[in-house]
């Protein structure tokens, strides 16, 4: 077949992808040419092309500042605690779901717990912030048990755990769909032949329903991975205040406060670059375990 | 079936009914709350009396967010976003699933084209260069700056392409050997049979952009263009009730604690409407992603 002849059917698939092409240079691949900002001294006025080059300097800045180990061990303790909690929350809940047999409280039960996920931070976050208030209904309640009002949003002792339960108020349900699939997978014969060999229920759901999701239980440990960089950006510039920043400043509030608060392009790019960095790695990496350990492919 | 009636057996399943009950409750009881309260009137709502009944019933709170002429335009901006931007997504979404679904021989070059939307799906510009991009193309304060940037959601794409690559090719091989162009084959062929794929991407879409704020944030200097998220935001985040269009009289007369609690009703009641759906579709389409090998 000349070229002539494969373009005469082919033309219009390549018209299909050229605006998605075109979309993609635009706002991924110009900004990643953009990221040269962290090497210069950056002026909007002077732009990418002119800004004067200082090589690694904002870098050099950056690791020398207190803030660098503040942010990313934040960062960090908080993704991976709500990593751990949501995983470990879901598979429990799943598992509990799985065995409540009246199909009608399942249904319902989901509908609840489904819900907070598909509300956004700023909705979750104007809720959290009335009811965890130093008069909200929280410490109303708390007080009636003659404890004194507490600022859970307010306070580096609550803070982070504030942060990591609320996210899983929001997350955790979302997080059983992907195991009560995996569970509706099990052959119920395994379980029916387990039940003849005399089997009892937690001896079934021991040996067979858990390790039947195993595997689903890996591949989300490994894709998880490449989250351990993002704490939840956005719930928490909702949330925090400066009295937390020594508890809850994170990577990417940080990036937004110097470069797009305080204008210091060119060194919030270079932490912001620092990020992607990293966390081009641990996607790549997550991936690759998933395809290694649980025969996972996005392609 | 199995039956396991042993004593042991039933506790455990009264426990269990118990827990997943409270655990349901208690997700919800927080919104359960701000309902009662903006429901309520200014001295209960104030004084912190309301838990999850309103107290002094009322409507008025949202008589006031529903007459404030800030809010209704950033609703309608948010309405404007959802439609433009949805469309938007979902035109692209399909237009590049679609070749990149074929094989090489069919479409030369496919797996230059992969990469070309996967490293870009992988590596992150970032938010400074990303603003100072949008910011150079004179997007700022216009609605191109909510739904262009985010205009190809690759990972959307890469779902909708292993869908694609699910329909039986004898349907697609006998439609071209009979003299259709690939434009007929996507729209007789491919759309008609992933209608479900669609729907799941198309509420996934609308989601995302109802719920999107932080962009409205950097990309409009004017508050006066912030879609209804972001406005929400300098009301129950920042605690600024000057700028909401509400006559300072009327909040002598109503608790401004339960004028904020009937905004975030307000915000959150398209999710309600949609929410059905959410679960019919969205959900078994994450199944679909998921279990499928």
């Amino acid at each position: 077949m000349t070229f002539k002849q494969y373009m005469k059917r082919a033309w219009p698939l390549y018209v299909m992808i050229l605006p998605g092409i075109i979309f993609v240079l635009l706002f991924r691949y110009y900004p990643m040419y953009g990221v040269v900002i962290a090497f210069q001294d950056f002026s909007p006025a002077k732009g990418f092309a002119a800004s004067p080059w200082v090589g690694w300097e904002n870098f050099e800045f950056f690791f020398s500042l207190p803030d660098f180990g503040r942010i990313f061990g934040n960062t960090l303790f908080i993704a991976i605690a709500k990593i751990v909690a949501d995983q470990v929350g879901a598979v429990i809940l799943a598992l509990l779901l799985n065995e409540a047999r009246l199909l009608l409280f399942r249904r319902a039960i989901q509908t609840l717990i489904y819900l907070p996920y598909f509300l956004s931070w700023i909705v979750l976050g104007g809720i959290l912030l009335d009811i965890l208030a130093p008069h909200g209904i929280l410490n109303q309640a708390i007080g009636n048990f003659g404890a004194p009002p507490q600022l859970f949003l307010g306070s580096n002792d609550w803070f982070r755990g504030t942060i990591i339960l609320s996210g899983f108020w929001k997350n955790v349900g979302f997080s059983t769909i992907i195991y009560l699939a995996a569970l509706t997978a099990i052959n119920p014969v395994l379980h029916e032949a387990a039940a003849i060999d005399g089997a009892g229920r937690f001896r079934r759901i021991r040996h067979i329903t858990l390790p039947g999701i195993l595997p689903t239980i890996v591949l989300l440990a490994a894709l998880s991975l490449g989250d351990v960089l993002q704490a939840g950006f956005e719930q928490i510039l909702t949330l925090y205040s400066p009295a937390v920043y020594r508890t809850g400043d994170i990577i990417d509030t940080y990036v937004y406060r110097r470069g797009l608060v305080a204008a210091q392009y060119s060194l919030a790019g270079a932490v912001g670059l620092f990020k992607s960095f990293i966390g081009f790695f641990l996607i790549v990496l997550s991936y690759y375990l998933a395809d290694r350990f649980a025969g996972y492919r996005i392609l | 079936m199995i039956r396991d009636n042993n004593w042991f057996s039933r506790l455990f399943d009264g426990f269990n009914y118990v827990f997943l009950t409270a655990f349901a409750v208690l997700c919800l009881a927080p919104m359960v709350h701000i309902f009662a309260v903006s429901l309520s009137g200014r001295a209960p709502a104030t004084a912190g009396f309301v838990s999850f009944f309103p107290i002094d019933f009322t409507l008025e709170n949202y008589q006031e967010v529903m007459g404030s002429r800030t809010f209704s335009r950033s609703f309608l901006i948010s309405v404007l976003r959802v439609l433009s931007g949805t469309s938007l997504n979902m035109s692209l979404i399909i237009l590049t699933a679609y070749p990149l679904s074929k094989s090489p021989r069919v479409f030369r070059g496919r797996i230059i084209f992969i990469w070309f939307f996967v490293f870009a799906m992988l590596f992150d510009g970032g938010l400074i260069p990303t603003f100072l991009v949008v910011k150079n193309l004179g997007l700022l304060n216009t609605l191109g700056s909510l739904i262009l940037p985010n205009a190809v959601p690759i990972f959307s794409v890469i779902l909708m392409m292993n869908f694609f690559r699910d329909v039986p090719k004898e349907l697609e091989e006998s439609a071209l050997i009979d003299g259709a162009s690939h434009w007929q084959v996507l729209w007789y062929i491919y759309i008609p049979l992933s209608l479900a794929a669609i729907a799941t991407l198309t509420l996934l879409a609308a989601v995302n952009h109802w719920n999107a704020w932080f962009d409205g944030l950097i990309y409009m200097s004017d508050t006066a263009n912030y879609p209804m998220q972001t406005f929400l935001r300098t009301i129950v985040v920042e605690l600024d009730l000057t700028n909401v269009g509400i006559d300072p009289r009327d909040l002598q007369r109503l608790s401004d604690r339960a004028i904020r609690g009937a905004q975030i009703i307000v915000a959150t009641v398209p999710i309600l409407v949609v929410y059905p759906f959410l679960q019919r579709y969205f959900i078994s389409g994450i199944k679909l992603g998921a279990v499928k090998e």
